[in-house]
């Protein structure tokens, strides 16, 4: 193999797990770290920067950060990295003071946003201090999109929302709420210098089964009804209630439901339990609130009796896989079940829906009536109209709209400064050598052996009869401590120099997890198969030197490395350093596109 | 502060036929300094006893002073330990060995330890043919004492102050192989594709099985002029042949063509596989070994490798004719088996 290009921050960043699957790339380690030293405000302005949201996402992050956390390779399960992040934004202090203060100093840029969601006000966030006057739409009565009106006040209190909403309006936004944009020619033509569509995928998916219109009272599309209970037009609901679905929304309904009087809800499912899309936690805390999932059946009718409402009949159903490990239903046979029930919530589904935008504004679509969006800018092809968040390419969650907000805030910047939006911003990088003395590092290198934390959460009992009260409880002081040094610190890179590597061999030796290899050069495959232990994860990169002086090389696998430090540790000559390596993103207005 | 060892070892560790993975065999983390040779052969010892599958019940270490002397805390942990007097390892071993011949003996010592004040007991316990595998951490100097010439430095050697030793040195090898012992082989801290086999197949040796392997002093002999630097060794190291050990004659997987290639036979079917050999060196006779040996010392190479084995060695045991038994689970009644077997050998006599 070549020797690995070290100089590339894109090597490092892949090491650092989390960061690197985390779609804003939040320096997660950074994060985690100050947590442990109690210093929540500067974790707090870590993640603010990053993903905006911390409060909002600490609680309710789809985390494609954990599953790709290292702990979760050596460990039985990854850092709570989530979690940690709420503690961040319970514990802060004043954090506004190190925000961007408004008013800015206008540069005559006008743009609209449309729909207020996360992607939408990351846009505002990052454009606002640069001098932009933005205008934000929704037709809602506040800001926030799906984040007020479909993440139940179980999850996510009120008060957690609009504080992070609020950072953001206050930056001198001109909110255009309870306003439902119907025309995006109008819009277009009232000036803007760019528009940003951020209007998610707002369109439940219906189910057309015998019964649907003559029960129609009683059966309700669960988006809809989420938002209806959000905002306090909906209030009650059956005793017994079925909600059909297997994703997050159907566990939301489930849960929601049991607060607003449902004494017998049960979800059911299409598919085995093992596929069902929600997130495993989801199912466990429905689980946790006596609502049983009934996997393997297929919906048939809705029965109505009088034109009241009685319940559904289903079709039992086994899982069988072809070859090419497709899917398919196939009936057990025997008669249909019948489950009764007062209220049915539909929960199968959302889809993007543009009815108010022309065909004839350059804006192409294609043959889904989604619009063709550049996978980099977010710029449609229309070069003064961005898409971003959920309208983009469909339902996603909010850590990627806020990761498409960013981008889309830096193509804006550029384009409206008449550059080219396609030279991207390089990230802001630092690699700094931890160490301080013998046996010292600057970071806690110590690797505890604790299991995960468990989130402690309220009383059932309270939390049901109260839709707004909060279940988790978040982790103490103590506790998230406990939890953050779980953390490896992947950020804290190993530096190989291979000048100074006089092939003693005791790195290597010393690394409890085999990471370390020396051996004869050959091709990727045959390396990894050539190691200490074979390297077979093959998203882990192997870090490779050039060639030593027996002409063998150092051969890293970076797959199970603790970052405890003990090769640096043990390297008699500091051929082996650990640097700590920071990463992040390029905002609009920030990085290499420096402000003229 | 890192210096503690992570307990989480890599989750794809393969398991050897008793069950356990490699860290079963590990020790305490090492206090030697920093790129220690020494620390390397442990690595090494731990690796053998691994592949071995030896039972860590089934092993006694035994070693003397010196900071190669206190490697046995950091391999081996759950074997039997003894940490001797300078230089008097080869009689606790012995002791030991006499009383319980079950245990597999494994002896760790220094160049000081062993070729100044130790080289008394050394040449006894080889004429003695104990069976035991006798590793020597060769650095040329006395580590734990601040890095004195030791009886091994090379004549013309420059230690870390830079004065030239004067002396005529030891070479251990030769003398081992003069003074009787069944297995003698050379080596270097910094190859462990050689090391690792070479100390296998010591432990499977049925008498008295030596190593010295060369292992640089980082901190007090690692300097120009050195010849046991890292950089003097790895420019002047010859081996006799590249060397696997196979525990069973049915496992050899590779079979290499004549010539340049021989395979060792020992008592219990093991076999040593020695490919690319030296020319005109035989491992099986003591003449050939000994000539190997000084040749190359007089090219100024140092020669790695097996250099000489006795496939039919017979250890103190078979000498002496003890019981099968181990000594130490004979009873009073096997000891004193009463006046009549009294009567019975007294009555053959006359
Ligand atoms: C029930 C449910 C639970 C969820 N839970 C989570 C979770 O726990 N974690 C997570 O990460 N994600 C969750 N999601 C997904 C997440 O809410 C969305 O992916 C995210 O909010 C998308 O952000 P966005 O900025 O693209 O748009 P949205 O948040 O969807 O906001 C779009 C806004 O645009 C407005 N709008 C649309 N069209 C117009 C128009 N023409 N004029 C004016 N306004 C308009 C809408 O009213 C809406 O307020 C959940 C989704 C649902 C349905
Ligand atoms: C009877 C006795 N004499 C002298 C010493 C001092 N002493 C301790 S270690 C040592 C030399 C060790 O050298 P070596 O065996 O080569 O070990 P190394 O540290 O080099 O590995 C000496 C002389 C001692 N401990 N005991
Ligand atoms: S251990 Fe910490 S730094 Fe490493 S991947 Fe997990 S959260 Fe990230
Ligand atoms: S930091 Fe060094 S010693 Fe520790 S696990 Fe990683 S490679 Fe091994
Ligand atoms: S410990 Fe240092 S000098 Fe020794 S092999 Fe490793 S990198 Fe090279
Ligand atoms: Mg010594």
């Amino acid at each position: 193999m070549e020797p690995t290009n070290i100089n590339n921050p894109e090597y490092f960043h892949k090491v650092v797990d989390c960061q690197h699957a985390c779609p804003a790339h939040t320096p997660v380690p950074e994060y985690i770290r100050l947590i442990a030293e109690e210093k929540y405000t500067e974790a707090y302005m870590i993640n603010w920067d990053s993903n905006v949201f911390p409060g909002v996402l600490g609680r309710t992050c789809d985390r494609p950060c954990e599953p790709a956390c290292r702990r979760g390779r050596v460990d039985e399960e990854p850092v709570a990295i989530c979690r940690l992040k709420r503690v961040a934004a319970d514990n802060k202090g004043d954090v506004k003071q190190f925000m961007p203060q408004a008013p800015f100093k206008q540069n005559g840029k006008k743009i609209a946003l449309i729909g207020a969601g996360p992607a939408s006000l990351t846009v505002a966030r990052d454009l606002a201090p640069l001098g932009y006057e933005i205008h934000l739409y929704d037709q809602q009565k506040l800001g926030g999109g799906f984040m007020r009106s479909q993440i139940p006040s179980f999850r996510l209190p009120e008060s957690v929302l609009n504080e992070e909403v609020n950072f953001i309006l206050d930056l001198g936004i001109h909110t255009h709420f309870n306003e439902y944009v119907k025309s995006l020619k109008e819009t277009l033509d009232k000036d803007y210098d760019a528009v940003f569509i951020g209007s998610g995928a707002p369109k439940g998916r219906d189910l057309e089964l015998p019964g649907r219109k003559e029960g129609a009272a009683h059966i309700h599309i669960g988006i809809n009804w989420l938002a209806n209970v959000a905002f306090e037009h909906t209030k009650n609901v059956g005793k017994k209630v079925i909600v059909l679905g297997g994703g997050n929304t159907a566990m939301d309904c489930c849960r929601t439901a049991r607060r607003l009087g449902g004494e017998e809800v049960k979800v059911i499912v299409r598919s085995p339990f093992a596929e069902m899309k929600a997130s495993p936690w989801e199912k466990e805390d429905a689980a946790h609130e006596d609502i049983p999932i009934i996997d393997n059946h297929v919906p048939k009718s809705f029965v109505v009796e009088n034109g009241v409402l009685k319940g559904m009949t289903f079709e039992k159903v086994t899982a069988e896989y072809t070859k090419e490990g497709k899917r398919k239903l196939v009936p057990v046979g025997g008669a249909d079940v019948f489950i009764e029930a007062d209220d049915v919530l539909i929960a199968v589904g959302q889809e993007n829906s543009f009815p108010w935008i022309e065909r004839d504004l350059g804006i192409e679509f294609d043959k889904w009536n989604m619009p063709i969006v550049n996978e980099v800018t977010f710029v449609s092809t229309n070069t003064k109209v961005f898409f971003g968040g959920d309208a983009a390419w469909g339902p996603k969650n909010v850590i990627t709209a806020v990761a498409h907000g960013h981008q889309a805030a830096i193509s804006i910047d550029l384009t409206c400064r008449g550059e080219s939006m396609n030279v991207r911003p390089s990230p802001f990088v630092n690699l700094v050598s931890q160490k301080m003395g013998i046996h010292e590092w600057a970071y806690d290198s110590a690797v505890v052996n604790d299991q995960r934390y468990t989130v402690p959460q309220a009383d059932k009992k309270i939390t049901l009869a109260n839709r707004k009260k909060e279940v988790e409880l978040g982790y103490d002081h103590i506790t998230g401590f406990k939890e953050a040094e779980r953390c490896l610190n992947c950020d804290i890179q190993t530096v190989f120099t291979t000048d100074k590597c006089i092939e003693c061999d005791a790195c290597m030796d010393v690394c409890p997890t085999a990471c370390i290899s020396f051996t004869g050069n050959a091709s990727e495959i045959d390396l990894r198969s050539m190691l200490k232990v074979p390297a077979t994860n093959l998203s882990q990169d192997l870090y490779v030197s050039s060639a030593l002086k027996t002409k063998r090389v150092m051969v890293k696998d970076e797959n199970v490395c603790l970052h405890c430090g003990l090769c640096a540790e043990r390297c008699p000559t500091a051929a082996w350093d650990m640097q700590k390596f920071f990463y992040n993103v390029s905002k609009a207005g920030s990085g290499c596109a420096s402000h003229k | 502060m890192t210096y503690l060892r992570p307990k989480f070892r890599h989750p794809e560790l393969q398991k050897n036929k008793l069950g356990y993975t490699v860290d079963y065999y590990e020790g305490a983390l090492s206090t030697l300094c920093a790129g220690c040779g020494h620390d390397s052969i442990s690595a090494g010892i731990i690796q053998a006893a691994y592949e071995m599958n030896i039972q860590p019940h089934k092993l006694a270490k035994f070693s003397g002073i010196g900071c190669s002397s206190k490697t046995p805390a950091y391999f081996l942990s759950n074997s039997h330990g003894f940490n001797s007097v300078h230089g008097r390892m080869p009689s606790v071993a012995t002791g030991a060995n006499l009383a319980n011949r079950d245990l597999i003996y494994f002896g760790v010592s220094g160049d000081g330890d062993t070729a100044s004040i130790g080289l008394g007991q050394f040449v006894h316990v080889i004429r003695r043919g104990l069976n035991m595998t006798y590793i020597v951490m060769n650095n040329g100097c006395y580590g734990l004492t601040k890095g004195q010439d030791s009886a091994t430095a090379d004549q013309g050697s420059k230690n870390k102050s830079g004065n030239v030793n004067l002396f005529e040195p030891i070479d251990l090898a030769s003398l081992a192989i003069e003074t009787g012992a069944t297995f003698v082989a050379q080596s270097f801290s910094g190859d462990k594709a050689q090391l690792v086999p070479l100390i296998k197949a010591a432990m499977n040796h049925p008498g008295f099985a030596f190593i010295n392997v060369i292992s640089p002093c980082v901190t007090f002999n690692n300097n120009m002029g050195s010849t046991k630097s890292y950089d003097y060794v790895r420019e002047h190291i010859e081996a006799t042949a590249t060397v696997d050990f196979v525990p069973d004659m049915k496992e050899i997987s590779v079979e290499y063509g004549k010539g340049t290639h021989k395979n060792v036979t020992m008592h219990d079917g093991s076999v040593i596989q020695l490919h690319k050999l030296a020319e005109e060196w035989d491992p099986l006779n003591r003449q050939s070994a000994m000539n190997a040996v000084l040749n190359a010392k007089s090219k100024n190479e140092i020669l790695t490798g097996l250099l000489y084995v006795n496939p039919d060695a017979r250890d103190l045991h078979h000498m002496i004719q003890t019981t099968d038994k181990p000594l130490n689970s004979l009873t009073k009644s096997d000891l004193c088996p009463g006046s009549e077997m009294l009567n019975a050998i007294n009555a053959d006599l006359r």
